[in-house]
């Protein structure tokens, strides 16, 4: 009995240090799963996580500093498949209803535009084009659908439309 | 005018699960009729315990995965695996016998591993192996073929119903008297006290090719496996490849010392091979789906079974022979992959 | 002689319920004209035409209404004589779906004035092709894809033209019955198409359950006495003449996956699409008008009627008979491969081969749905080879990268595995959705990758320009400091005076 207890006692302490060490030197390194976790995400850098685009949130969530449902455009889709890939808690999207959308894009009303220059500045793609005082507009290839340029504009003149058609 | 939109094709499908378990069902009178006849109603008894412990423990094990119970208990799949049970074990056990058996099948092998089309290890089997290792004692006591002929002692009607429900004899009768160690048992001891293969079977246990009941009843089991190939439920490549190595090993070893070994058609016509080879190796969620997998597959199963009875610790290998195959099935799946139209 | 060849089989692939006889028992009607036509100016594949009559407009049959949008379009002829009442937006079917697109519609009236007359058939192999667009032939085997396109080799060499008479699909049998009656016709356009590709032979395929075909086509070819015809039964099995199940039948050989026939050097071509092309080179009729099999139970007089390309489905019903009264579906195309359509207010177009209506217990399947139990019957019938229970599962986790590994561009969505499942599972169905969600997550991977890429270089470019503006207010606060500073604030403090004033 004592002897079972005491080679299993063993077995196990041993094994325990070698995945101590194992942990320690094996280790992937942070660099590599935030690429990973970017991967991930839509990387339409919307920034509605509250991270100034993809790559700063999935380093945040590598570190462990941010949840893993702040992806409105990722869905939880994406919220699942991170859990899946970190081993933590799914939990559904925070605020889906404003989700950015890749199959949609933005498009500025030219009657209504007053050229003062805030959408192309929150733009994260530089998708907008246009001179201080002149129509500003979409180029709709580049166009996330990200929303960002929504709210800044004073006159409410941007809508987001479906990409194709 | 509006019509229904519904997707492609409209066309019925051939066949269903429910209808491929009835099947095999019906597949398998011909050999309970034969078992019947050799060895009394007693596994009437314990297919009828079995099948209620399979579907209460069926209907459990949906309600605890939050499935939909009526679909799961009606596909009939749970009634194969019971039904397999019943058959492997020995016509006179207690009650606790198939249903700890039918228990550890549908909860432990199927639904643990995620219900029907999800086990790796084929239930029936696993059920079979779990009470062999248990219950060794209970497990090898088989009543003689048509004992009353051969002089041994028979348990009445109300006798094996008691027997099954409360393990107890009659008082004039012990279990000794009336069960005997089946004949590939015999062997295995047999050669162990360096007895000849011809001696051993001087005993009348013993038929003309295999052992003396047990040839019949494989060969109308025979009979249900032909049906199921005639009806499409089974590909032939299992079944084939299964007594082909088993054939090809016992030949092979036969041919060297018929002293030691045991002719082929004992072999194909003892214990489980028909049966196995036909109605549980064909068990498509654990075997392996392609048609060169499945050769592997049934060559595998027959050559382990031959191992284990020839050089093993247990007298009838197939049920191991099965379970380590079926741990083999992803790596043949994988490596058998069909070559895609079109592709190199 | 002729020469009789049979061929083997391919792999996979069912026997089905044919259910032809209902259609095919009885000859091709002619004398069908709808009192309307709609004609979508659109086509499946390339550019739309452009209509180029206007409203009130007479027109005759045969006459171009819609101009190709470049030299290598398709264009649009009216298929009955009449007077164009509206050019509007109408619904049309197309590849699997109901969409809109620009139609005429056509008035009918009984004249069949017919404006196309035999045209002279040049020897240039270009000219003849740019004839072949001009005339809209396209093909007839369903996917309408443009027979010029198809003809034109390039610089591939093209050893084997195979006319496809396989017709596999339960219930239609328009090819059937155009072989039956214009099998000398079929030949001639076969052998049209022989010359214009430099092939060295045509093999006719028809499957061994049309006899009467068969027959025909050998008698005809007999009196055309070429021996370049070949002709090839095919054992009946579903689906013999998709077009690479065919080419492994009949040569032996596979179609790599991602090319065309004409990369191993075949051509295939429809029997429906060769009397086409023998229409318009001894009369000079344009597509207009193509066979299509009315059928199913829902039908109460199933035949196979010569249609007017454009002619509104529902006419064509009454035409047949119209319904009984327990139709609940009406499919276009076969029972495997068609879909179906809410509405008979649409267009017969050129890919509309069969119009099946069927009725709850033909199209019934269980709603009930089993899981996988690995049977691997659905691989044991696929065509392409594929193991369509990984699949389904690939798709169920989402994984794109599996779902390419297993090969699923490679699915020619047959539906055989559908109807051995015995677990009920909507495999074909999954597997068209999983290919649209494929193609959807390889667009947004792209534009995920250029979001990425941009937003990078905005970040690089507002870094620069930030560095910029500190380097320059650094070289203002240096400049600021000693003796100059004195002064350089009496001139700020003047400046904005200066400006105040002028205010």
């Amino acid at each position: 009995m004592a002897t079972a207890t005491l080679i299993l006692s063993g077995i196990a302490i041993t094994l325990a240090i070698l995945l101590m060490l194992a942990a320690r030197y094996f280790s992937s390194s942070t660099n590599e799963v935030v690429e990973k976790i970017e991967t991930l995400l839509p990387r339409i850098q919307c920034a509605q996580c509250g991270y100034p685009g993809c790559r700063p949130y999935a380093k945040a969530i590598a570190e462990e500093n941010a949840e893993i449902n702040l992806c409105p455009p990722g869905g939880d889709e994406t919220v699942r498949r991170l859990a899946n890939f970190l081993g933590r808690e799914f939990s559904p999207v925070t605020e889906p209803v404003k989700a950015a959308n890749l199959n949609t894009v933005a498009l500025i009303s030219e009657e209504l535009c007053i050229g003062c220059n805030l959408c192309s500045q929150a733009c994260p793609v530089d998708a907008i084009v246009g001179v201080h005082q002149r129509m500003h507009t979409v180029i709709s290839e580049h166009c996330t659908g990200c929303r960002l340029c929504v709210s800044p504009c004073p006159v409410d003149c941007i809508s987001l439309i479906p990409r194709h058609g | 005018m509006q019509f229904t939109i519904t997707k492609a094709p409209y066309v019925k499908p051939i066949t269903s699960i429910p209808i491929v378990m009835r099947h095999v069902l019906y597949a398998l009178i011909p050999a309970l009729a034969a078992y019947i006849w050799f060895f009394g109603f007693g596994i009437c008894i314990n297919i009828l315990i079995a099948c209620i412990a399979a579907v209460v423990s069926e209907a459990f094990m949906l309600y605890l995965r939050k499935q939909p119970i009526t679909q799961g208990i009606t596909d009939g799949s749970a009634l194969v695996t019971a039904v397999l049970i019943a058959f492997s074990i020995p016509p006179l056990v207690p009650w606790w016998i198939p249903v700890i058996g039918t228990f550890s099948a549908i909860i432990l092998a199927k639904h643990l591993y995620g219900g029907i089309g999800a086990n790796v290890f084929n239930p029936a089997m696993v059920g079979y192996a779990i009470l062999l290792l248990s219950f060794p004692v209970e497990m090898t006591h088989w009543a003689p073929p048509l004992a009353e002929e051969l002089g041994y002692e028979v348990l009445g009607f109300w006798s094996t119903i008691i027997y099954a429900l409360s393990s107890s004899l009659p008082i004039d009768t012990n279990i000794d008297a009336i069960t005997q160690a089946t004949p590939l048992d015999m062997i295995k001891s047999g050669i162990k006290n360096n007895s000849t293969i011809t001696e051993i079977r001087m005993d009348p246990l013993f038929g003309k090719l295999g052992s003396f009941g047990w040839e019949w009843i494989s060969i109308y089991t025979i009979f249900g496996g032909l049906y199921l190939l005639y009806k499409g439920i089974i590909n032939w490549h299992i079944p084939v490849s299964v007594l082909t190595s088993m054939m090809i090993f016992s030949a092979l070893f036969y041919a060297i010392d018929s002293d030691q070994y045991l002719s082929p058609g004992f072999h194909l016509l003892s214990g489980s091979t028909i049966i196995g080879a036909f109605f549980i190796a064909t068990d498509p969620t654990s075997a392996a789906t392609s048609n060169k997998g499945r050769l592997i597959y049934g060559f595998g199963i027959g050559s382990l079974a031959y191992a284990i009875r020839t050089w093993g610790g247990f007298p009838d290998g197939f049920a191991f022979a099965v379970l380590l195959m079926n741990s083999s099935v992803p790596l043949l799946d994988r490596y058998t992959r069909p070559r895609i139209y079109g592709k190199s | 002689m002729v020469k009789n060849h049979i061929a083997k089989s391919f792999t996979g692939g069912i026997k089905l319920n044919a259910n032809k006889n209902v259609s095919s028992s009885k000859t091709i009607a002619e004398q069908f004209i709808p009192s309307k036509l709609i004609i979508p100016m659109s086509h499946q594949f390339g550019p739309d035409a452009i209509p180029i009559v206007k409203v009130n407009q007479r027109i005759k049959k045969g006459e171009l209404i819609g101009e190709p949008a470049d030299k290598n379009a398709l264009a649009v002829h009216a298929s009955c004589s009449g007077q164009v009442t509206a050019i509007e937006q109408h619904q049309e079917p197309i590849v699997g779906e109901v969409s809109s697109s620009t139609c005429v519609i056509i008035q009918t009236n009984k004249d069949d004035d017919v404006s196309h007359q035999k045209k002279y058939w040049p020897r240039d192999t270009q000219t003849r092709l740019n004839l072949i667009n001009q005339a809209g032939i396209v093909g007839l085997g369903g996917g309408s894809f443009p027979t010029a396109e198809k003809l034109n080799s390039k610089s591939l060499n093209c050893e084997l033209l195979i006319l496809n008479g396989a017709e596999c699909e339960p219930f239609i049998s328009c090819d059937d019955v155009l072989m039956r009656e214009h099998a000398t016709e079929v030949l001639r356009g076969g052998m049209a198409m022989m010359e214009l590709v430099g092939a060295s032979a045509i093999l006719v395929c028809i499957e061994d359950d049309k006899p009467e075909a068969l027959n025909a086509v050998y008698d005809a070819a007999g009196q055309l006495n070429s021996k370049l015809i070949q002709i090839v039964t095919l054992p009946t099995r579903y689906p013999a003449g998709g077009e690479k199940q065919l080419i492994e039948a009949v040569t032996g050989k596979e179609v790599p996956s991602g090319e065309y026939p004409i990369n191993i050097g075949f051509i295939c071509q429809n029997v429906g699409t060769a009397y086409a092309l023998d229409r318009y080179i001894q009369l000079g009729e344009p597509q207009i008008n193509r066979v299509v099999t009315v059928t199913g139970q829902g039908i109460k007089n199933p035949q196979n009627v010569l249609v007017p390309i454009g002619s509104p489905i529902s006419e064509l019903i009454s035409f047949c008979g119209g319904y009984n009264d327990d139709v609940s579906h009406l499919i276009l195309g076969g029972n495997m491969m068609g879909y179906s359509l809410h509405t008979d207010e649409l267009p017969v177009t050129k890919a509309t081969n069969c119009i099946l209506a069927i009725n709850k217990s033909q199209e019934e399947k269980s709603t009930q749905i089993w899981p996988c139990i690995r049977c691997g019957d659905c691989a044991s019938v696929c065509p392409a080879k594929l193991l369509p229970q990984r699949i389904v599962k690939a798709y169920t986790n989402k994984n794109f990268n599996k779902l390419e590994e297993l090969g699923l561009k490679d699915c020619i969505e047959c539906g055989c595995c559908d109807v051995v499942c015995p677990s009920h599972i909507p495999l074909t169905a999954s597997f068209k959705n999983a290919k649209y969600l494929t193609e959807e997550a390889t667009t947004h991977s792209l534009l995920a990758n250029e979001a990425e890429m941009r937003h990078n270089l905005k970040k690089i470019r507002l870094s620069k320009e930030q560095m910029k503006v500190d380097r320059l207010h650094a070289e203002l606060k240096s400049n600021v400091r000693g003796d100059n500073r004195k002064s350089m604030i009496n001139d700020a403090v003047n400046r904005s005076r200066k400006l105040r004033n002028k205010k």
